[in-house]
């Protein structure tokens, strides 16, 4: 736990104006085009019920339809290129001034990014100063080819910037830039004075407004549910082209079967998986044996013992635990366990003087996923047919005999798929390991020393100082993704056994 | 599972002949009734356990926190002499912003001095002169400059005024620091604590409810008397905004679709197995989406509550979805059946009837989402809500943009700080936290209590 963990980012610098010019016209053309919405609006219904002589019973849909027909064509389509027009726009840019930016910014795209925010804060810059009259568009196009004279006229005009070829850069961009906001504005609103002409030219009593709506309705509803497919491949992306960087400067041998973690500023690191590896399993086992017992015996006993009364105190009760923010589990491990394990157990028994332990974590995260085993157990062995308990009593067991010889064999699958879930939730939990486990990466049985997990890895190689070019802070990706596949095995074997248990019994 | 029995079955005949008694239960039924009662108490002692580890997680924060809301205040008149901040006499505001803090600090010892003087305190023994102003926060000179900013006319006058005490006097007055640890604390002397007990004698000093820890701003590492949840609430409000805009809408939409629309083949298939994993995908694997699209790709400035709302909807999202479909499902096929019999599409029957018959499940899906949503830590940790913000955000939207922190990584930040006050703080803070979650928990199961319908 080192003073850099929370040090402050640094402050990226001409972010801001960035932002500015990006987005408060991105709200006048939102304005504009939800106001020419509610006007397409009215004019459709208005000419609808108009070409059926003010009855609506002889129009093909309700009035309002009509009017949604218009005010939907003339405010989504013109969004939607809108929406595209501010992702293109950005990467045409991108292409544009790269030759100008060093090579090494363009290495990662977190330094193509911030150099490109340098850029924009300049040209936002020079956009300002045009408009106070410091700066004339036509006589900095001229200098264009004159880098130095360029330069010279932009600090005259109280604009920083760094060397001649960034100044040409960034004329470079702000002009196109310019040229670009005014192009997209215009046909953003272009677009939607046609829609709204063609929707209100199209409209009349035989129109089937409706239908139309009703497809476009269709269309984002599919929209919404395809959001879920395209995070997951954001975060597979995300995580593969990083961790592809990673590879090339790191031979992925020494990642994966590597027994060292000895990251250095200065490079030369040892980054091997394996103690990481080993903290996070470690520390998962102990969480497993303290929860598995504890929620089976606790999901056992309130479907099977309990009366309703207990029931409806005791279930809600152990729910909580699961509501729980997980930040309030790392601090009772920081401030309470750990210390208590350390001088009643650790100390005494010579074991250690580590208030952050293995231990600490696994056993404040087992308090944490007791629910997961807990309620879905519960559910599981609630769904298993009375019909097998009544044919165990008949044969004259008694009701522990039932559980252990009919209903936890015939619960099995299912319980298993609980635990699956619970470990995945063990594995990838993050702040109790980052408060309880310590942050010394080491190979060892002894489960009352500090030792650290993945999730832990990722925390510190992502907050202080961070160069995404280099291997150190390049290899908590390499972690993400071996975190993200480790999970997503155990949560589809789990979910399968789960489906597959619950169409058993159903 | 006849094969289960079989044992049982097989070992009934085998059983020696009873004798005596029926009533008298033979040694193998005693043996297997023991075991019953065994086992019931294993259930018994698990279903306690699980209770007694959430009852000792909640003294223990509240144990520790609850503190954190009473706070030492020093209460002596404060003459705010003319000679030292405002020379010229001109009550001009740009000279009187020209005295800095270290002025005011001086008014503050010269009160300090001057109460002693009027109780008739000549001499504490082991108090230097030096030590005297320090047992008030360095925190209070800068709250007094701001009074006389904002309010000239306090020049020259005797004000009765209350100022926050130091970290380690408001430790003494809560008994974290004693006689015995301040001998090896170079922050504090014994000297001051025998003056503290002496103005608290006179009635001086004492603790009362402390406003600042829920308003002010995060303070220094060496002002944990001053440090509040102010910015991290603010941050956390926004941040829900964004949750709240953007996942219930597509959250709902998305559901809509798979539950009523959606034809079952192998792409809906596809894209529902995506929707459980995503529920189960560990919460910093989203931190490193959000710090690898939205920050280094897309380039929205770290530490935003804007790109800690996106990613917190990401993650939202399939936590609403599914008691979404679940209450969708819910409603009967007849509501439907008599929508679509009286001419409506099947758009307007949805819409019109069973979407509003549903919404108290999705409302109440919706509110234990975005408080899942509250606590979440480790993602806003990647995304760099870590750094210390010191200035309120402005009001949305740019202020979405503005850096701010959230409550549960103040926590975090709170727990990383060398001083054991810091401690208390995020333990109060997550008394906070809780407070706000459990109102969303109680709003949730009053939604359920009053609106849901069982059919």
């Amino acid at each position: 736990m080192s003073g850099a963990w929370f040090a402050p980012h640094p402050v990226m610098p001409g972010i801001l104006p960035v932002l500015e010019t990006e987005l408060m016209p991105a709200t006048w053309i939102l304005a504009l085009l939800a106001a020419l919405a509610v006007v397409g609006f009215v004019i459709g219904r208005a000419r609808a019920l108009a070409s059926a002589g003010g009855d609506g019973r002889r129009l093909h849909s309700l009035p309002g339809f009509y009017g949604w027909h218009v005010a939907m064509f003339t405010f989504a389509l013109p969004l939607l290129l809108l929406v595209v027009w501010m992702i293109v726009q950005p990467l045409y840019l991108r292409e544009v001034v790269a030759p100008y930016l060093p090579a090494s910014a363009l290495e990662t795209s977190a330094g193509t990014t911030i150099a490109l925010q340098q850029l924009g804060g300049v040209a936002a810059q020079i956009t300002a100063a045009e408009a106070e009259g410091k700066l004339d568009a036509a006589e900095i196009r001229a200098l264009a080819s004159q880098p130095e004279a360029l330069a010279e006229r932009l600090t005259a005009a109280g604009i920083t910037v760094a060397d001649p070829q960034t100044a040409v850069a960034a004329e470079e961009f702000q002009s196109r830039q310019r040229v670009l906001d005014i192009a997209k504005t215009a046909a953003v609103l272009a677009l939607a004075v046609a829609l709204l002409a063609w929707t209100v030219a199209r409209t009349n009593r035989d129109f089937r407004a409706r239908n139309t709506v009703e497809t476009g309705v269709r269309y984002l509803l599919i929209g919404a549910s395809v959001i879920a497919i395209f995070t997951t491949i954001g975060i597979v992306l995300s995580m593969l082209f990083e961790t592809a960087h990673f590879f090339k400067q790191y031979d992925w041998t020494r990642f994966f079967f590597g027994t060292v973690w000895t990251p250095r500023f200065q490079g030369e690191s040892d980054l091997g998986l394996l103690p990481l590896l080993w903290g996070t399993l470690y520390v998962s086992a102990i969480a497993l044996a303290v929860a598995v017992p504890i929620g089976l015996f606790a999901a056992i006993y309130m479907s099977e013992y309990a009366g309703p009364k207990l029931r409806s105190v005791a279930k809600p009760l152990i729910e909580l635990l699961a509501g729980i923010p997980t930040i309030v589990y790392g601090l009772f491990a920081l401030v309470t366990v750990g210390p208590l394990l350390r001088d009643w157990i650790a100390q005494p028994m010579g074991l250690g003087s580590s208030g952050s332990s293995v231990m600490t974590a696994g056993l404040v995260m087992g308090i944490m996923i007791i629910p997961f085993v807990s309620s879905l157990s519960d559910d599981i062995i609630n769904a298993v047919p009375q019909s097998l308990r009544d044919g165990s009593y008949g044969l004259g067991a008694t009701q522990s005999e039932t559980i252990k010889k009919v209903v936890l064999p015939a619960a099995l699958p299912g319980i298993v798929g609980a635990i699956l879930l619970a470990a995945s939730r063990a594995i990838g939990e993050t702040m109790i390991v980052v408060l309880g486990a310590g942050a010394a990466a080491r190979l060892s049985l002894n489960p009352f020393e500090a030792m650290t997990t993945v999730t832990v890895k990722i925390v510190s190689q992502l907050t202080g100082d961070t160069n995404f070019g280099t291997p150190e802070t390049l290899v908590a990706f390499a972690l993400g993704l071996t975190l993200f596949v480790m999970t997503l095995i155990l949560n589809i074997v789990a979910l399968i056994i789960v489906r597959k248990y619950r169409e058993q019994y159903e | 599972m006849t094969d289960a029995s079989l044992p049982h079955a097989g070992a009934a005949p085998a059983s020696p002949s009873r004798k005596g008694s029926l009533l008298e239960l033979d040694a193998r039924t005693r043996k297997r009734n023991a075991a019953e009662r065994r086992f019931r108490a294993y259930g018994l002692t698990a279903v306690c356990t699980g209770i007694a580890a959430l009852v000792m997680l909640l003294i223990s924060i509240f144990g520790g926190g609850a503190s954190a809301f009473r706070q030492a205040f020093i209460t002596v008149p404060v003459t705010f002499t003319e000679s030292v901040l405002d020379k010229k006499g001109t009550r001009d505001p740009a000279d009187l912003a020209k005295v800095t803090t270290i002025g005011y600090g001086k008014i503050i010892d010269t009160a300090i001095a001057d109460w002693m003087a009027a109780n008739g305190i000549a001499q504490v023994e082991g108090l230097a002169d030096k030590d005297i102003g320090a047992i008030v926060s360095r925190e209070a000179a800068a709250q007094l400059r701001n009074r006389v900013l904002a309010n000239p006319e306090l020049i020259g006058q005797t004000v009765e005024t209350k100022m926050l005490a130091n970290g380690r006097i408001d430790g003494y007055l809560k008994g974290r620091v004693t006689l015995q640890s301040a001998e090896t604390d170079s922050n504090v002397t014994l000297g001051q604590l025998r003056l503290v007990d002496l103005m608290r004698d006179k009635g001086a000093m004492g603790l009362g409810f402390n406003w600042g820890f829920i308003t002010a701003p995060d303070a220094s590492d060496q002002r944990p008397e001053a440090a509040g949840l102010g910015v991290a609430i603010l941050g956390s409000l926004y941040m829900m905004i964004v949750v709240l805009v953007l996942s219930l809408p597509i959250g709902v939409a998305a559901s809509i679709y798979l539950e009523e629309f959606a034809p079952k083949n192998r792409w809906t298939d596809i894209i529902e197995v995506n929707i459980s994993n995503l529920a189960a995908v560990p919460s910093i694997v989203y931190g490193i989406l959000g710090l690898a699209i939205f920050v280094n790709f897309a380039g929205l400035p770290m530490s935003a509550p804007i790109v800690g709302g996106l990613v917190l909807s990401l993650m939202t999202l399939p936590k609403i979805i599914i008691p979404t479909r679940a209450a969708l499902k819910a409603v009967p096929p007849s509501i439907r059946d008599a929508a679509l019999g009286v001419g409506a599409s099947k758009m307007q029957s949805i819409f019109h009837h069973v979407l509003p018959l549903a919404m108290p499940g999705i409302l109440t899906g919706t509110i234990i989402g975005l408080a899942q949503a509250l606590g979440e830590t480790a993602p806003l940790l990647l995304i760099g809500m870590v750094a210390f913000v010191r200035d309120f955000p402005s009001a949305p939207p740019s202020g979405l943009f503005d850096p701010a922190s959230a409550l549960p990584v103040q926590v975090y930040n709170w727990t990383q700080r060398a001083d054991p006050a810091f401690v208390e703080r995020a333990s109060g803070a997550i008394i906070v936290l809780l407070v706000f979650l459990l109102a969303m928990n109680a709003v949730a199961i009053v939604l359920r209590r009053k609106f849901e319908r069982r059919w």
